[in-house]
């Protein structure tokens, strides 16, 4: 990494101003471009030498922009790349191509140095995992602020007191080992720990899935508060649609390792416009029963993603699949009138039409143009 | 999907309505700690071709009431009251020999993980034909044309050809369709099903929740379903049965309970969960943790994190009572619960 490396004031015990370590240009906080990860799969020894290696293209050409202080979602199914989408953002695994820009600042795919590495951090699934069991969590946040010289050595204790406070920990907390905690307080303990560096970008990985409904709410309002409070911008990675509806001001969704349709929330429920979104928020179980007898909402299993399929990758799936589907693969495009809301789809569905999918819940929203 | 008001819901119902019926069932696992009170007096009815859901969050004592009428307690765990009634007959008692008669023709379960709960080593096709041949006493061949038959009837195509691959050549929604083919495989009477869309994605979760509920129409098989989800309930059950301290706090036909709950719990539970059709303002969440089932607290279990509590929750543990409609409360005061969700939906 060339270029000085940038100094590194003491940014002060307040934790109540806005996040930012960010160069003060206006444009999205985050731009990703034409991101790529793959992970080879093991084949036999000759194959390796002939370099007939097979790749699993878990990303395959991602094109992301995230404002400040936005929340924005990554929905879709296990085997969508969204894991690994979240993680070459937050520098977990190298990159194949593609670059990531944050505040104008390329990001290292691999390994980044320390500066670039507080600037995105995460929260990870289970709580139970990703939290270091031989130490407190104190210890774990002292660990952290001396490694990053977050503040001054005399203030790394009231530093840590301050983040326990902010995620609705008790102080004496901090004496305590991740053991000692339930599961909804383990992922206050995990949120504090990437809120230490001030991140400009807060990546979480499916933090509420691992818990139970009623301590999901807690986790979920914290992160509404926090974001509210500090300004965080926030990519929240979920399977869960309706947790990702209350939370998120833009939703993208992933299929097979692309982005297949971006759109602010509200006009993604109300009228989505790829098959496969109207197929995933119809499969979605409501509370008031639909007609069972009806087909599924999306037929089949996903494709592996060993032999995407070519063309468009959801035409194997597409109850409105063509001829022109299986040859051209189909670009991110933005609806007629609508810039905001793109799909990857040939032949996108209509505005109020949500007549290829049962979706029972929509017609609600229909009533009210949610475009803003 | 109609719920089957009034049946679904009493516990004192005859013989031949109810397929399975639980009567005040105890089970206590003892620790170092202490003994823990993990079921505490649960009844419980399956009518006859019904899907019934058991609804509540980890601890709360639903797999160990699911365990309990399968017979697979862990050793520590031992049923110390109560029946089970499987068709008139109570397993309580039986010995093992006498369960392996009953579990598969008559019972049979459905895991939440099928990888683990199916054999890796072993065709899956051998895996389906494995009941029929030692329950029914089918031949070999008997048995692998049964195994294909189911394998069409759960939908997995080219079943002939998929009837020799292993467990790890299929897709989760896929090794769950074969653990269902296995459950149906002797065409039991009752299917215990444990969180078995949990592990899935939404669109096979669909899938797999639409073949249950044709399943149950073709055969008439009865479910009793365990999940934490409140939504698949919804989709699924005509009756349901909240639980919560190894306690049913309240139970009734699916719509009614969730249109207007009449325990504090179960509204906590609704309120909690953002909703896919509606957003609210913020969530609220139940505060509090989950009771200890070594010394739960006196009186009702929930008087700790209820909104409600008066005095006399906290002197007395509720019983469960009849409500209009055959619904049935732990509530002292259930009356409450009805008033905010009536404000909310007056907000709407």
């Amino acid at each position: 990494m060339t270029g000085p490396e940038p100094s590194m004031p003491p940014e002060g015990v307040a934790l109540a101003g806005p996040v930012s370590n960010d160069d003060a240009d206006t444009g999205p906080l985050l731009v990703a471009t034409g991101l790529k990860v793959g992970f080879p799969i093991g084949g036999s020894i000759a194959a390796r030498l002939r370099h007939e290696q097979r790749v699993l293209r878990a990303v395959d050409g991602v094109d992301l922009e995230i404002e400040r202080g936005e929340a924005l979602a990554l929905v879709g199914e296990s085997g969508s790349g969204k894991s690994t989408l979240a993680r070459a953002l937050t520098g977990l695994v190298p990159l194949d191509a593609g670059e990531v820009k944050l505040g104008g600042r390329v990001l290292k795919g691999g390994r980044r140095s320390r500066a670039d590495q507080r600037r995105v951090q995460m929260v990870f699934q289970d709580p139970y995992s990703s939290l270091n069991p031989r130490l407190t969590v104190g210890g774990m946040l002292h660990e952290l602020l001396r490694v990053h010289h977050v503040v001054p050595r005399s203030e790394v204790d009231s530093y840590s007191r301050e983040l326990v406070r902010l995620v609705g920990l008790d102080p004496d907390s901090l004496q305590a080992y991740p053991r000692q905690f339930s599961g909804g307080q383990r992922q206050r303990v995990a949120i504090a720990r990437a809120l230490a560096l001030s991140p400009g970008l807060l990546v979480a990985d499916e933090p509420v899935s691992a818990l139970d409904v009623s301590v999901q709410a807690t986790i979920l309002n914290l992160l509404q508060d926090l974001q509210a409070s500090l300004g965080l911008t926030l990519l929240l990675i979920s399977h869960n649609l309706a947790v990702v509806r209350h939370l998120c001001d833009r939703v993208a969704v992933m299929y097979l390792g692309r982005i297949i349709e971006v759109a602010p929330t509200e006009e993604l429920y109300a009228s989505p416009r790829h098959p496969y979104t109207a197929g995933l928020l119809a499969a979605i179980p409501r509370m008031t029963p639909s007609d069972e007898d009806e087909p599924p909402a999306v037929e089949g299993d996903p494709p592996s993603p060993l032999r995407i399929p070519a063309g468009c990758r959801f035409r194997t799936r597409c109850p409105i699949a063509r001829d022109r589907c299986e040859h051209e693969d189909p670009e991110l495009t933005a609806a007629p009138g609508r810039p905001a809301h793109l799909a990857a789809c040939h032949f996108p569905l209509e505005r109020a039409a949500s007549a290829t999918a049962p979706v029972g819940a929509t017609t609600k929203e229909q009533t009210s143009p949610s475009q803003s | 999907m109609i719920g089957s008001a009034g049946s679904g819901s009493a516990v004192e119902g005859t013989a031949a309505a109810n397929v399975l019926e639980v009567r005040d069932l105890r089970v206590e696992i003892s620790t170092r700690r202490g003994v823990v009170h993990a079921v505490d007096g649960v009844s419980l009815a399956v009518p006859r071709g019904d899907a019934v859901g058991l609804v509540g969050e980890s601890g709360s004592g639903k797999s160990m009431t699911l365990k309990a009428i399968l017979g697979v307690l862990p050793p520590e765990a031992k049923v110390t009251s109560g029946q089970i009634m499987l068709d008139g007959v109570d397993l309580v008692p039986l010995p093992t020999s006498a369960l392996n008669r009953i579990r598969g023709p008559k019972l049979s379960m459905i895991f939440q993980e099928p990888m683990s709960a199916l054999n890796p080593v072993m065709r899956v096709g051998w895996q389906i034909a494995e009941g029929p041949r030692v329950h029914l006493g089918y031949s070999r061949s008997k048995a692998a044309e049964r195994a294909v038959e189911l394998m069409r009837r759960v939908g997995i195509p080219d079943a002939e050809r998929r009837f020799r691959a292993y467990p790890h050549e299929f897709s989760g929604g896929m090794r769950q369709r074969v653990m269902i083919a296995i459950a149906l495989s002797c065409d039991p009477e009752v299917i215990l099903c444990d969180e078995p869309t949990t592990a899935l994605d939404v669109t096979i979760q669909d899938q797999i929740l639409r073949l249950l509920h044709r399943l149950c129409k073709e055969s008439g098989v009865s479910l009793l379903f365990v999940t934490h989800d409140l939504p698949v309930v919804a989709q699924l059950c005509q009756s349901v049965a909240v639980m919560y301290g190894g306690q049913i706090v309240e139970q009734g036909a699916v719509q009614q309970v969730f249109a207007q709950p009449c325990h504090p719990y179960t509204l906590g539970l609704l309120r909690s969960a953002p909703d896919v059709e509606q957003v609210r303002a913020s969530l609220v969440p139940i505060p509090g943790s989950p009771p200890s089932l070594i010394s739960p607290p006196e009186g009702c279990r929930f008087h700790p994190r209820c909104g409600f509590a008066e005095l006399d929750c906290t002197e007395q543990m509720p019983e469960l009572r009849l409500l209009p409609a055959g619904r049935s409360t732990r509530c002292l005061h259930y009356e409450r619960c009805l008033e905010p969700l009536t404000a909310e939906g007056a907000a709407r």
